[in-house]
Parts: C-alpha cells; sequence; structure tokens
C-alpha cells in the first residue's frame, strides 16, 4: 500500500540521452545524489518563478481601513 | 516585495452572522491551536487554509512540501478527542483567551505514529526535547480541514500586531521594495543591532518582528522585549528604514525545518529577505550550528532570499563588532555577546557594558521590577 502511494508521486520524463549525461557530469561531487534530484530542483526553480501571483483580494474600503489602523498606530503620517 | 507563498494571500475570515452556528458541537481548543486558526485566518500561514490532512502531512514529514510540491516544512495539526466525529461534519472551535470562534470543516479524521513526527520534524525521539514532548502530548486523533475565523478579541499588544494585509500596506506606503525580516524572542544586544543594520544596508527596509507568546522561566517578558525594542529603534534607527510588529506563535524548536517556516511567513508578510543566524530556533545540541543554513539550498522555489550571519562578536583590536569573515584577530581579543551573561547583570540591577547592550535599551529593560518570566 505504502508503495503503491510511493510510486504515484513520481512520473517519468524522458531527456536526450547526451543531456542526461552532460548532467551527470556536472554534478559529480555535487550535493545532488542522481540525475532526478538535479532535474526536480532545475524545474521547481524555473516553474516557482514563472507563478503568477492570484489577483489581490484588497478592495479601495479594504485598504483604506487598513491606512487607518496603521495610521492611528503611528506607523505612518 | 514578496509575493504570498503559493501565490495567493489566505483570507479565512468569516461574517459570522451568515452562519448559525447554535446546532454545532463546539471544541475547546488551547491558545497555541487558537494562534494558529488566526495565523491560517489571516494568512500568516498562506496557502494552508486549515489544519492539514493525512496526506499534506505525509508529504510534510518526508518531503517537507505540500501535496501540490509547495514548500512546507512543520507540520500545523489539530488533535481532538474524536467523539462521534466523522468526515464530512462541521464544528466549532473556541478558546477564551484569544476569543476565538471558528468554523472547521472536517475533511479527514486519522492517527499518525508520534515517533515518526517526531524523528522527522526534530530529528530525535527524545521526550526532553521540547517540541517532541508537545508531540507525544497530543491526542491520538488529528483532524484535517479548511477553518473559518468567526470571531476574535481585542488582546493585550493588539498596537503591536498586523496582519499580512496590513504589513504589505505598509511596506507599500514606506516605498519598500525588499525588506529584511528579523526575528527574535530576546531584547537586542549590539550583536543584534550590527546584524540588522548590516542587513538592511542592502535592502530598503527592516521588519523586526519578535516572536510573543508561552514562554519558559527565565526568559524576558513579552513587554520587556517591546520596550526594548521600541527604545533602540527610537535612539539609533531611522523612522522610516525600520519597523516592527509581533508574530503570535509558538516556537516549536525545529531547527532547520522551522527556519523554513519562519523564513515562510516572513515571506507572507511581505519580506523578500530573512535573517538566519547560528543554530536558529535549535535547542539543547540536537542539531548542527549551521544546518538552518543549510537546509535552504534544497528550496530552490521558496523565493525569499535567506541573509546567514555566523557567530559574531566585538574585537577590542579592530574596535567594532565583527564575524569570523572580516576579523583577523585572535580569540584572546574577542567578547562574545552572551545572553545568559546580559541576564545575570541584568538580574543583578545593574547596566551592562555598553559595548555589548545600548545604556538607552538597558535602562528600559531596568525599569520593569521583574523583567524576567517566573
Amino acid at each position: 500500500m505504502a508503495k503503491e502511494k510511493e510510486s504515484k508521486k513520481f512520473t517519468t520524463i524522458s531527456i536526450p540521452t547526451p543531456l542526461a549525461e552532460k548532467i551527470k557530469k556536472r554534478i559529480k561531487g555535487t550535493g545532488f545524489t542522481s540525475l532526478s534530484s538535479y532535474v526536480t530542483y532545475v524545474l521547481r526553480e524555473v516553474i516557482s518563478g514563472m507563478e503568477q501571483e492570484e489577483e489581490e483580494v484588497f478592495s479601495k474600503e479594504d485598504e483604506k481601513r487598513v491606512k487607518d489602523r496603521l495610521r492611528a498606530l503611528g506607523y505612518i503620517d | 516585495m514578496s509575493k504570498p507563498h503559493g501565490g495567493k494571500l489566505i483570507n479565512r475570515i468569516m461574517n459570522k452572522d451568515l452562519l448559525n452556528t447554535q446546532d454545532l458541537t463546539e471544541f475547546e481548543i488551547n491558545t497555541n491551536l487558537a494562534e494558529d486558526v488566526l495565523n491560517i485566518a489571516n494568512g500568516v500561514f498562506s496557502p494552508l487554509e486549515g489544519f492539514l490532512c493525512e496526506d499534506d502531512l505525509d508529504n510534510v514529514i518526508k518531503d517537507k512540501r505540500l501535496c501540490d510540491d509547495t514548500p512546507w516544512t512543520i507540520p500545523i495539526l489539530l488533535d481532538l478527542d474524536k467523539n462521534n466525529l466523522k468526515e464530512g461534519d462541521s464544528v466549532v472551535l473556541v478558546n477564551k483567551d484569544a476569543g476565538v470562534k471558528a468554523l472547521l470543516e472536517i475533511e479527514d479524521i486519522f492517527t499518525y505514529d508520534k515517533k515518526v513526527i517526531a524523528k522527522e520534524i526534530y530529528r530525535t525521539t527524545e521526550n526532553s526535547h521540547p517540541g517532541v514532548a508537545n508531540t507525544y502530548n497530543m491526542k491520538e486523533n488529528f483532524v484535517g480541514g479548511k477553518i473559518s475565523l468567526l470571531e476574535s478579541k481585542k488582546r493585550k499588544f493588539d498596537e503591536y500586531n498586523l496582519t499580512p494585509k496590513e504589513t504589505r500596506v505598509l511596506f507599500k506606503e514606506k516605498g519598500w521594495r525588499e525588506i529584511v525580516a528579523f526575528q527574535t524572542r530576546n531584547p537586542p544586544h549590539i550583536g543584534h543591532e550590527y546584524v540588522q543594520k548590516t542587513a538592511l544596508t542592502f535592502v530598503d527596509g527592516l521588519f523586526i518582528n519578535p516572536i510573543i507568546g508561552k514562554k519558559k522561566s527565565g526568559d524576558f517578558k513579552d513587554e520587556v522585549i517591546l520596550k526594548s525594542y521600541d527604545t533602540l529603534m527610537k535612539h539609533y534607527y531611522l523612522k522610516d528604514r525600520a519597523v516592527m510588529s509581533i508574530l503570535r506563535t509558538s516556537m516549536k524548536y525545529a531547527g532547520p525545518r522551522e527556519a523554513i517556516h519562519h523564513a515562510i511567513m516572513r515571506k507572507n508578510f511581505g519580506c523578500t529577505h530573512f535573517i538566519v543566524g547560528r543554530d536558529h530556533a535549535g535547542v539543547g545540541n540536537y542539531y548542527g550550528p549551521y544546518d538552518a543554513h543549510e537546509i535552504f539550498s534544497d528550496f530552490p522555489d521558496l523565493h525569499i532570499v535567506p541573509i546567514f550571519f555566523r557567530s559574531f562578536s566585538r574585537c577590542s583590536k579592530c574596535g567594532s563588532v565583527v564575524n569570523d569573515k572580516i576579523c583577523p584577530h585572535d580569540q584572546e581579543f574577542h567578547i562574545n555577546f552572551s545572553g545568559k551573561k546580559i541576564r545575570e547583570i541584568l538580574n543583578n540591577g545593574e547596566i551592562p557594558p555598553e559595548d555589548m547592550m545600548r545604556k538607552e535599551v538597558s535602562e528600559s529593560i531596568l525599569e520593569f521590577d521583574n523583567p524576567f518570566v517566573k
């Protein structure tokens, strides 16, 4: 059961063999223990940088209320 | 300013008039859990919308990530007596101290091996670790599901308490694009000031964010920490470059994992940088002194920049505060900023040397009859 759960967490992707060989050479002596861990790291970095912030939920009234409080507490003039 | 963690600032505050909770069962929760409810509702724990279900807990324990791959290192768990509860039920969580009343929509009721939690989160199963002891003291059943905050009351230090929504407006008003957060549990000595000002030099603003709440005997009282920082900021910081707001949450002493958690919370406040010191969130000898630095390399997708500080001291030869990267002189010239020593001096009603703590800060502490928790 646990094994089945674990296997669902990973998927296989194909990359060109020469690239895989290049990566294997590159990660020798680094903290990366496998080709997969390196590719996961790079993809996480790339994808997270591309993610857009969802639309802010502040209304004008909301922002005014917040500013009034910040002013009352002395955070802004 | 940083985007909220997970891309959206969570707001789980509901107008209580829209919901009739009369027929729902109420559960009294402790103040730590009530703080978790407030932190979920106000977006401090974004993207969490409630307490973790088993799948997410499992992922957090094994991969330090939620099921959707978002970095998350500390389990936010609700332990409840199961009674006749079942998945799909809604119940009300209440806490008198924080005046909290919240709706919980139960998605999952489960048990989990507490030894596994202890081992993976705290790296030990020893009961002498405070985080492990708290884990072992939890009830057998965990309940996962979204919460909606219906009520909370005004509390002591509210004038220092800003939500992520408020800090984001504040930073915008101040025109700060890059903000460094400093987490603390103590009044500031000269070493802290050095760290904060060094970091501030490279960004637009400093966000001092003391953790307020349950303390152990011998710790400085919350009001002492706040007064001492007010004093330091008044005399030694530019008003337009530094602000302070409290964070109500309990320390878990989970070392490296908690350093990530602390960074995530500050990211939600809008900070772009986070100061991580030696043995951050550590206790005893459970973690290496720089484990909390190294763990950041596991998270290329965290999007808050850690600023690492190693040990620092005052060098009599340099005539300034130094760290091991910038001072070539022997240990004999170095005086360490010992929190323990400063506490001892203050406990005797004396002012610590000015090269350890600002005189104004020391005096503000000594204005209190007893600055320490008994």
